[in-house]
């Protein structure tokens, strides 16, 4: 059964508090490829790698099904940055 | 060949216990398979385990990995990567031994750095460079600078 995004979304919301969060299907439509930004202030605190490994655990079930996943995990306060300016991405 | 190990692991987990998952997971890799991909973990300063090779990615995600430690100037004497289509018990083991669901995982000094995510977020914030410095794969920043300094 194909993984869809509010599967995705669902199991974030239920896992961790949210401050927000985008699931963005990536593969058109065949539910194999997928992007998340996730906000949570339960990532304060908690390197990149921490913030992944914990993302990937809440979604274990999901992940094992699906070709690409591939996350953004920010604090509400860095989330509340990136929104202020324009993206400065090198 | 523990390639019946390799299948087993392969199938979609079904909603359970984390940590009855985990422990079942771990189960499946067996000491000999765990002892073969720390040994390839060892086998040089930058490890990468991707899909295809640094001439050839098969993937992505594993492109833009081979890109990133390209640009950084990792000289191919200190990296080793390893070809995860090309061995389906790698496949399925290294994501058991990392404990990570994904494939290009980079490895820098037998420690796990992540996958494509976090390579590139590292490499935009400069923590890419300082870690690849600090365990002298490439010159020290400002070593370089001197270089540049005194060559112009």
């Amino acid at each position: 059964m194909p993984v869809t995004a509010g599967e995705i979304e669902q199991a974030i919301r239920e896992a961790i508090p949210i401050t927000h969060v985008e699931v963005e299907d990536n593969s058109s439509g065949c539910g194999e490829k997928y992007a998340v930004l996730i906000v949570s202030k339960e990532f304060e605190g908690k390197t990149t790698l921490a913030r992944h490994r914990m993302v990937n655990q809440l979604l274990k079930s999901q992940i094992a099904q699906i070709h690409a996943f591939t996350q953004k995990t920010l604090t509400p306060q860095q989330w509340e940055e990136s929104q202020k300016g324009p993206k400065t991405a090198a | 060949m523990l390639k019946s190990i390799s299948r087993l692991s392969l199938v979609p987990l079904t909603r359970g216990s984390p940590a009855i998952t985990s422990s079942i997971l771990r189960r499946l890799l067996s000491s000999e398979a765990r002892a073969k991909i720390q040994k390839a973990i060892d086998a040089s300063p930058v490890v990468l385990f991707m899909k295809g090779t640094p001439e050839l990615p098969q993937c992505g995600f594993s492109r833009a990995v081979i890109q990133v430690l390209d640009l950084h100037g990792v000289p191919p004497e200190k990296m080793r990567t390893y070809n995860v289509l090309e061995d389906l018990e790698l496949r399925s083991g290294i994501k058991e031994f990392s404990e990570w669901p994904t494939v290009p995982q980079l490895y820098i000094q037998s420690e796990f750095v992540g996958g494509c995510d976090i390579v590139l977020g590292m490499h935009q914030s400069g923590e890419l460079e300082e870690l690849l410095a600090k365990h002298n794969i490439i010159p020290k920043a400002d070593e370089e600078t001197a270089a540049q300094a005194t060559s112009s």
